[in-house]
């Protein structure tokens, strides 16, 4: 349609790509490896977790409601977000060290766009059939066989995009009230707005989007560049042992037959043999597909296998390459590992020495202080308790300071609240100074609240400022 | 996998302007940002049909869909009266010494008495229920109150008012003008106020006030009792402690014996609802002087 008078065009139409079915080492890989991931994303909603009758008993939970996470026996409050960021982190460098060491692995073995890819393929493969029958099937008009196959093939898509989305939001809320009421009806709108959402989305990033993903949406293939360097394992072809192409038997031709198998099966649509590129999501499906054909035509396996690029100048220099082991335990690799387990043990022992209780302390302003009928002055300060324990908890009320302050409770007669489970309570605290001592005429004094746990050791502190009446000079 | 784009160059109409050799090319619009446009003044010519839009002299077109953001407020509005409906009730049926024992009304009370406090209360007692001392306008926090500090007391207090002209119910007493009205002279107005800086333990001429005790019980005992110690009934203030409504120095004292008060608050009843003045009252009975 590029007429020379036309400007060139923007869009470039998707080539469809039809992959083969492959059998091997890392085919078998690749079926364990979906399994798993699958089976943690759907059943993890579905695990309980017994935390007490004042809490939810999911496992693995993110209640937005109360603003809680729960997972298995930790529970995490807003103020303690920072695990959720470490964790983040730790996902970040666990990138990074995979990265470095063996190239693309997240993407061609556990990034839900290739898991779910796959699966779709797998859908498609079996309703269809393999490579062939699916390229005749496209190609050929529109008539019964074809109205059947791909009705039957979209409506399996939909369906597994439909439980996809559905596993999502059974981790927002309890999952067999959540899935009774979405059965019967009676669950909220954002429920069902959010499944139907990611549906669509499952259905068009796996059956039709599928490697337009990872070539254009995805930004992770343009920052992993910075990772690599030279010794990371990526899947390559070793083209001195298989230049020049020939038909098996030619004389002076290499290894490779030009069987197009590497071609074939691959899920991204790329000629391997051109050499490392972009679109290569480093899946292993081609040295699969080519070692099954070399041990055919009886020649060694890997002439597509896993190597760096030091490998491959020395295996043309005719030196034996490193071993894998050299390749994935370097400095690189060992200092990510260094800073994901340092901050993985960070956050670990951040988890134990977090104290189940807290108090926040905001103190009255306005007024400062008030003036009491005997001449005493007394401050305000607004504290916040917090309750972590899953049982209703006695909280004491202390103060500690040079100066001479005595405290009371809003609306109690003793010294101590009880803070119902996992919640925080606001209570009004006054401390006041008898008229003509220290704290009542200077203007700022050190003052330190206490809060303890009656019956534990558990206690915090909170420093803060008593504020006095100057003396007046003036007596207006 | 997508073709790469072939890069060429081609030659574009220009609008024939060239300054120093640079041209001004001449492009079309992209198609899908004119059909975008358009579809933006579709989109507008329906929402002025639908909407509220065009402005006539004194309001605007209604809109056929009767869409009114003001309607919308009292929806929501009536939404949260009726979800308060039950709590509202319970507030008004329960006993006034109550509501802080039971933790929901008392959340209730404090948060709904809050807002009615903002509303209705700052303008005198300030943000802080502090009020302004010695302009006549009391402090809620300490525990100094002229007319009572009990969950009645101050719910009496809000109700009807002190020395208002709405209310027959108001709280109602009136301080002599001692000296516009002539019942004391300069001199005795002076002697008086001595003594009643010398009950309140400041700084006095102690033969003045020697004199001024023997006035001050023959004309501020009957209310402000012969100690000192003032009379709630009245609103007689306490004159023996540090908190002075209208100042406590000489000068301001004499000011208050010659020319007298008169602070007046107005009924909250025919404003505030009874639930309303029952969550204030707690709201201020429980900033740290309630009895």
């Amino acid at each position: 349609m590029d007429t020379p008078d036309s400007p060139p065009s923007l869009y470039a139409a998707r080539e469809p790509v039809f992959p083969r079915r492959v059998k091997g080492t890392f085919r078998t890989l690749k079926w364990w490896i979906m399994g798993i991931t699958l089976g943690i994303y759907y059943l993890t909603p579905w695990l309980r977790w017994d935390r007490g009758p004042s809490l939810p008993d999911q496992a693995v939970l993110v209640d937005l409601g109360n603003r809680r996470f729960f997972f298995f026996m930790i529970e995490i409050w807003p103020h303690e977000f920072y695990f959720v960021a470490g964790l983040l982190i730790m996902a970040g460098l666990g990138l990074f060290l995979f990265t470095s060491a063996a190239g693309r692995v997240w993407c061609g073995y556990a990034c839900p766009q290739t898991v779910w890819t796959d699966l779709f393929i797998l859908v498609e493969r079996w309703i269809e059939g393999d490579r062939n029958a699916r390229i005749r099937l496209h190609h050929q008009k529109w008539n019964g066989e074809k109205i059947r196959k791909t009705a039957v093939k979209w409506s399996v898509w939909f369906l597994i995009g439909l439980a996809t989305g559905g596993a999502w939001i059974f981790y927002f809320t309890d999952a067999p009230t959540l899935l009774r009421d979405l059965v019967t009806g009676q669950a909220h709108p954002v429920a069902y707005i959010t499944m139907l959402i990611l549906t669509l989305t499952t259905f068009f990033f796996g059956g039709f989007a599928r490697e337009q993903i990872c070539i254009y949406a995805c930004p992770w293939p343009r920052i992993q560049a910075a990772m690599m360097d030279e010794d990371t394992l990526t899947i390559g072809y070793r083209d001195w042992r298989g230049e020049p192409r020939g038909k098996l038997g030619t004389e002076g031709a290499g290894d490779c037959i030009d069987c197009m198998a590497c071609v074939n099966v691959c899920p991204m649509g790329i000629d391997i043999r051109n050499g490392q590129q972009m679109a290569c999501i480093t899946c292993g499906l081609c040295i699969d597909a080519c070692n099954d054909v070399m041990d055919r035509i009886g020649k060694p396996r890997d002439l597509i296998g896993y190597l760096a690029l030091t490998d491959e100048v020395s295996e043309r220099e005719g030196k034996t390459p490193k071993s894998v082991w050299s390749h994935v335990f370097r400095v690189r690799t060992m200092l990510y590992t260094v800073l994901w387990a340092g901050v993985g043990i960070g956050l670990i022992v951040a988890l134990f020495l977090r104290s189940p209780i807290d108090m926040n302390v905001t103190p009255v302003r306005n007024p400062t202080f008030v003036t009491l009928s005997d001449g005493s002055i007394r401050n305000a300060y607004d504290i916040r308790l917090r309750n972590m324990h899953g049982e209703d908890a006695q909280f004491t009320i202390a103060v500690t300071s040079d100066a001479f302050v005595t405290l009371g409770l809003e609306g109690r007669d003793g010294l101590t609240v009880t803070v119902p489970a996992n919640e925080t309570m606001s209570q009004r605290v006054y401390l006041t100074a008898a008229a003509g001592t220290r704290a009542a005429v200077e203007d700022r004094s050190d003052v330190r609240l206490w809060v303890e746990e009656l019956g534990t050791t558990n206690r915090v502190h909170h420093d803060t400022i008593f504020n006095g009446k100057e003396k007046e000079d003036d007596d207006d | 996998m997508a073709k790469p784009i072939k890069k060429e160059q081609r030659q574009v109409e220009t609008t024939g302007h060239s300054w120093d050799g640079i041209e001004e090319y001449n492009n079309p619009l992209p198609r899908w940002w004119v059909w975008v446009f358009y579809a933006t003044i579709v989109w507008g010519i329906g929402y002025t049909i639908a909407y509220p839009a065009w402005p006539l002299i004194t309001q605007a077109t209604p809109g056929l869909l009767g869409a009114s953001t003001r309607a919308d407020v009292a929806v929501e509005i009536g939404a949260v009266d009726a979800a308060n409906a039950a709590i509202k009730e319970k507030l008004v049926a329960a006993d006034l010494t109550a509501i802080g024992a039971d933790p929901e009304l008392a959340a209730y009370a404090e948060r709904a008495g809050a807002a009615v406090f903002r509303t209705n209360c700052t303008t005198c007692h300030g943000s802080g229920a502090a009020g302004f001392e010695g302009k006549g306008y009391p402090n809620l926090l300490d525990d100094d109150w002229l007319w009572g500090g009990t969950m009645e007391d101050i719910h009496l207090t809000i109700t009807h008012g002190i020395r208002n002209t709405t209310d027959p119910d108001a709280r109602y007493s009136e301080m002599p003008k001692f000296g516009l009205d002539g019942i004391l002279d300069e001199t005795q107005i002076a002697q008086v106020t001595e003594h009643v800086l010398a009950i309140s333990g400041q700084g006095h001429d102690a033969a003045l006030a020697a004199e001024g005790a023997v006035l001050y019980a023959d004309n501020c005992a009957a209310c402000h009792m012969e100690d000192g110690s003032g009379d709630r009934t009245q609103g007689a203030p306490r004159l023996t402690d540090e908190i002075w409504l209208y100042g406590g120095s000489r000068e301001k004292i004499i000011e208050t014996v010659t020319k007298a008060r008169f602070g007046v608050m107005p009924n909250w009843n025919e404003r505030l609802s009874e639930d309303e003045i029952r969550a204030v009252s707690f709201y201020v009975h429980s900033r740290g002087g309630g009895e």
